[in-house]
């Protein structure tokens, strides 16, 4: 899938947990809600390109996506 | 009037816990306080004679028929307007009284034409019966002295004639118009002898401001109001109680038949949700159900290119799991997947979901709901524990405030909003938080609107922030409801982040436009008002923010303490008939029935046992990852039942590609819709009036759907998704729909105590219904929240700017909604005669902005995003402010999804509909889209099989 649109979502999820003071509790609350909503495919698709030194991930986003890594 | 009418007690029931006692005809008979001797003596079976009372509207006292005399009273009252009194005596049958009911009669007919036998009420007619109860033989007076038998007909309405010359000017009509639909369209015109009923002011019908809802025609004791259908077709001979399948309010009709021929639509008066009120489409706009677009044989092609090709049913269904087969075979297990839709049963969307996760092996399930209401499911699962709305419709008749967010009621759920209005005319306060000025602002007959927060589109969230801020800094926190209801750690967090001086009204006013005063003072309103009650709509949850807004209506609503009893809530007003329930039917891809996560091992395992096979423990696709995936070559094939994504999703030309890249797409639907003009197989589905089951509204009310018909294609749509099933290998064996709500039941912790022996019991049954609440529950969470700890959450809701930004190129943001005539994409009421009311789609701009750019009243222009152009009328209208356009989505010939982006709400992937940043120009001709759609949709309709 168009990775682009993966990384905005991503963002886009940070977005609404960034309200969270506490941002290592904003980045768990992200990747809790990308394991419960996105397809295997997607998540896999977006730790590549993590892994892969990818751009355009907001701050919190990069830390959520690398604490998904582990899971994978 | 209705077939064979459930009994009318003649005035309204009332509601007084006094119980007074007295005696008619010699009979005891205890009632509350309030009632009219005429219901009273109904009670016990004594119907006293009536023509201008009927029980939906107040008594009236006007046609004398109902005289009683009382012991120790004076004269012949009207029963209908005399309350009972403790200990009082009525008689109401002896000679004096038959004497003059006989005279009020005799009067009556002699200016009525005496066409008994030809005329369309015949046998149908309370004029008529009363005649016969009465007993009148004869009519003393000259019929060439002055009458209204000239009285020339209106029949401007498509669905009902007005003749005056059988009208007895008894105002139930108007009464009906005034208290039952709040539109005040009916008056009595004229004094004495020249009295007479009068649209406006002496318009026709379709020149007034009446909205067809039908009150009038239903209240009518005569022909002089007539539905064009029995006029047509004769009185019918039976009837049958289903559900409407339109809006999300889910009205009770009665079906009314001859043979297998529907005659008329007739609201229940027992319905639940809408007490014998009915709107145009529900009411009148059923003959989609039997028009000649209805596909009614299966048909297959290889390719869009090919003619389709009629087949058999056993036919089409092996050619559709060869192809699923053969495509899960070649490309993998998780390539293929299926939408349901909200306007399928309960039965059919659990039945597909079962087929998807149980047949096809993978989690790619996914329902309309995903681009309308999906954000209101995350949200107040979140904050409250389930994703359903909190209240039934009647709470609203107890609050003292109500709030209506991004919702348009009179159009959008036009029956509830009937009931609205009925509770602000008796006095509620009313605030519209809606950038555009929606009818209850100050349209709609007595309401008005105490504030009206026209806010920016995008900055909802903003808004309920102020709200919130105002609520927590001036100290209307309700302390107790929060320490003994809500998590008082997140509590005390989010009072920290609300508090925050970057919430205020005067800090946001610059964001969403709207006076700091008049949010403080709207804030105020809401916050001290005794019930406090939020009604919301897709203006809340069609944005990047949708989940966040729905959240923070969460939010303001505990720290109010406006939940747990009548008259407060928050209350979402669904769009079509079922998204509540497809969505409770475990049609989203992450969730069961009963919003229980596919990765919750005991709760799959449990699944896994009734189903016999191994469930898949992750997520499936949404609806716009199953396009992305299409686009990219990983998702080949779609099972598509009753939804039109084609046409009701964004960015069209995105859809257009993905659907274009499978290699098989099943359409299972009433008509060729422009979903599947892109189909290699066509299953032709039952209409609601040809299949059995259940729909859930947005009060959580499970109503009954029942056959009044044989389905024109063959089979129920659970018959094709079972026949489906089996061809692929996965036995399914289902006699009837309630074996799967049986199912249902059995797997589903808030359904257990619901079958269909339960639902024909109650009439309807509103979630939870189980060994706690074996009769249902409709006020949700008055102990306790149903998280699992009881509580309520409160979550942080900062306010994040949308990225579809205007810029110098993209001015003006384009906002859309809907309009009373027409529903969703209009494959139904297209098919109707509510087009005369509305048969474009047209771009409402306001006059600053039309001048800017040279444009006058229905000039074409081209609305341009930064995904798409298309070509509207143009409506010259303040209604919407300078900056903002708005248009309605009901013509696929519009566009309005060529122009609206992916932008997303960023829980649940629901568009961004309402937010689109646009040009508009005056144009001399439609777009390129619109002219390569339109070649497109002819072939399309070319390639069907022909007669």
């Amino acid at each position: 899938m168009n990775i682009e649109k993966l990384v905005k979502m991503a963002n886009d999820i940070a977005d609404f947990f960034n309200a969270e003071p506490d941002k290592e509790l904003a980045a768990e609350g992200i990747k809790k809600h990308i394991m419960r909503s996105w397809d295997p495919r997607m998540r896999k698709q977006i730790i590549e390109y993590y892994k892969d030194n990818g751009e355009g991930f907001s701050q919190l986003a990069a830390q959520a996506i690398k604490k998904l890594c582990g899971t994978a | 009037m209705a077939l064979n009418p459930e009994k009318d007690y003649g005035t309204p029931v009332s509601i007084s816990e006094q119980r007074i006692n007295l005696e008619i005809d010699g009979f005891k008979v205890t009632v509350p306080a309030g009632t009219s001797v005429m219901r009273a003596a109904a009670n016990i079976g004594i119907d006293i004679p009536k023509l201008c009372a009927t029980d939906s509207v107040d008594p009236f006292g006007s046609c004398r028929l109902c005289v009683v005399q009382i012991e120790g009273g004076r004269g012949m009252p009207a029963s209908c307007t005399t309350p009972v009194a403790e200990g009082m005596k009525v008689v109401t049958q002896n000679d004096r009284l038959a004497q003059v009911r006989r005279g009020v009669m005799e009067l009556y007919i002699s200016d009525h034409p005496l066409d008994c036998l030809t005329c369309a009420a015949n046998g149908d007619c309370e004029l008529q019966d009363m005649a016969g109860v009465v007993g009148l033989r004869e009519v003393r007076y000259n019929p060439a002295g002055e009458n209204h038998l000239g009285a020339v007909k209106d029949e401007s309405n498509p669905y009902f004639t007005f003749d005056p010359s059988k009208c007895i000017v008894c105002s139930r009509c108007v009464r009906a118009c005034e208290e039952t639909q709040g539109t005040f369209a009916l008056t009595i015109d004229s004094r004495g002898f020249d009295s007479k009923v009068s649209p406006s002011q002496n318009q026709a019908f379709m020149d007034s401001e009446c909205v067809s809802c039908g009150a009038c025609v239903q209240a009518c004791p005569t022909a002089t109001l007539m539905e064009k259908s029995v006029i047509e077709q004769g009185v019918p001979e039976h009837a049958i109680v289903t559900t409407c399948a339109y809006c999300g309010v889910g009205c009770s009709f009665r079906a009314e038949m001859k043979g297998d021929k529907i005659v008329r639509m007739v609201p229940h008066k027992d319905g639940g949700a809408n007490h014998g009120h009915s709107c145009v489409k529900g009411r009148f706009a059923f003959g989609y159900a039997t028009h000649k677009d209805r596909i009614t044989k299966p048909m297959i092609r290889k390719s869009i290119k090919d003619h389709w090709q009629e087949v058999s049913w056993e036919e089409a269904i092996n050619y559709a799991a060869s192809e699923i087969k053969r495509i899960q075979a070649k490309y993998g297990k998780d390539s293929v997947g299926g939408i349901t839709s909200s306007r399928c049963t309960n039965e059919e969307t659990y039945l597909v979901q079962k087929l998807i996760r149980a047949g096809f092996g993978n989690n790619n399930v996914d329902t309309c709901a995903r681009v309308c209401h999906s954000p209101t499911g995350y949200g107040l699962k979140q904050t409250f524990g389930e994703s359903s709305g909190t209240q039934n419709f009647d709470s609203v008749m107890k609050a003292d405030v109500i709030m209506v967010i991004g919702a348009n009621p009179t159009d959008g759920h036009p029956v509830f909003a009937s009931q609205m209005k009925k509770r602000l005319r008796q006095g509620a306060r009313l605030i519209v938080v809606d950038p555009r000025e929606i009818d209850l602002v100050k349209n709609s007959a007595h309401v008005k609107a105490d504030y009206h927060l026209k806010l920016k589109p995008s900055t909802n969230v903003a808004i309920i922030n102020a709200l919130a801020h105002v609520v927590v800094t001036e100290g209307f926190v309700k302390e107790e409801f929060v320490k003994s209801r809500c998590d008082v750690a997140s509590f005390n967090k989010w009072r920290t982040f609300i508090a925050d001086p970057r919430h205020a009204p005067e800090a946001t006013e610059s964001i969403t436009g709207v006076p700091a005063a008049d949010l403080r003072a709207a804030a105020r309103m809401y916050a001290t008002a005794n019930n406090g009650a939020i009604y919301y709509g897709l203006g809340v949850t069609e944005h990047s923010q949708g989940s966040t807004m729905v959240i923070g209506i969460a939010n303001l609503a505990m720290a109010t303490g406006n939940l747990g009893r009548e008259g407060v809530g928050v209350n979402p007003l669904r769009g079509q008939n079922n998204v509540q329930g497809s969505c409770d039917m475990g049609s989203f891809p992450h969730e069961y029935p009963g919003y229980r996560h596919v990765s919750d091992k005991a709760t799959r395992e449990l699944f896994e046992k009734e189903w016999g096979v191994k469930l898949q423990p992750e997520p499936g696709l949404r609806i716009p990852n199953m396009f992305d995936a299409a686009s990219d070559g990983t998702f080949k094939a779609l099972y598509c039942e009753g939804e039109d994504i084609a046409q009701s999703d964004p960015d069209t030309q995105h859809v257009f590609h993905a659907l274009e890249s499978m290699e098989c797409i099943i359409v299972q639907d009433l008509f060729l819709n422009e979903t599947a003009k892109f189909a290699h197989v066509f299953f032709p589905g039952a209409s609601f009036l040809e299949k059995n089951g259940t729909f859930t509204n947005a009060e959580r009310r499970i109503s009954p759907v029942r056959k009044a018909m044989k389905p024109l294609a063959g089979y129920e749509d659970w018959e094709i998704t079972q026949l489906l099933s089996n061809a692929l290998g996965y036995k399914m064996d289902y006699k009837h729909p309630s074996e799967i709500m049986d199912e249902i039941a059995r797997l589903t912790p808030t359904f257990h105590g619901v079958s269909y022996e339960k639902i024909d019991e109650l009439s309807s049954i509103q979630w939870p219904c189980n060994e706690e609440a074996p009769n249902g529950t409709p006020t949700m969470h008055e102990k306790e929240f149903m998280r699992d700890d009881g509580k309520g959450l409160f979550m942080l809701t900062e306010y994040v700017p949308t990225q579809e930004k205007i810029t110098p190129m993209y001015p003006l943001i384009l906002t859309t909604g809907r309009i009373l005539s027409q529903y969703n994409v209009g494959a139904q009421t297209r098919r109707t005669a509510n087009n005369m009311w509305h048969s474009e789609d047209v771009l409402e701009i306001h006059p600053h902005d039309a001048e800017d750019r040279g444009i006058n009243e229905h000039d074409w222009v081209g609305i341009k995003s930064r995904v798409g152009e298309t070509v509207l009328r143009a409506r010259i209208s303040e209604r919407v402010q300078p900056g903002v356009v708005y248009t309605t989505f009901h013509f696929p010939e519009s566009g309005a999804n060529v122009i609206t982006t992916d932008n997303s709400d960023w829980a649940t992937n629901c568009p961004e509909y309402k937010v689109t940043a646009v040009q508009v120009s005056k144009v001399s001709q439609i777009s390129e889209w619109q002219q390569e759609y339109q070649a497109f949709s002819e072939e399309q309709l070319e390639l069907l099989a022909k007669e």
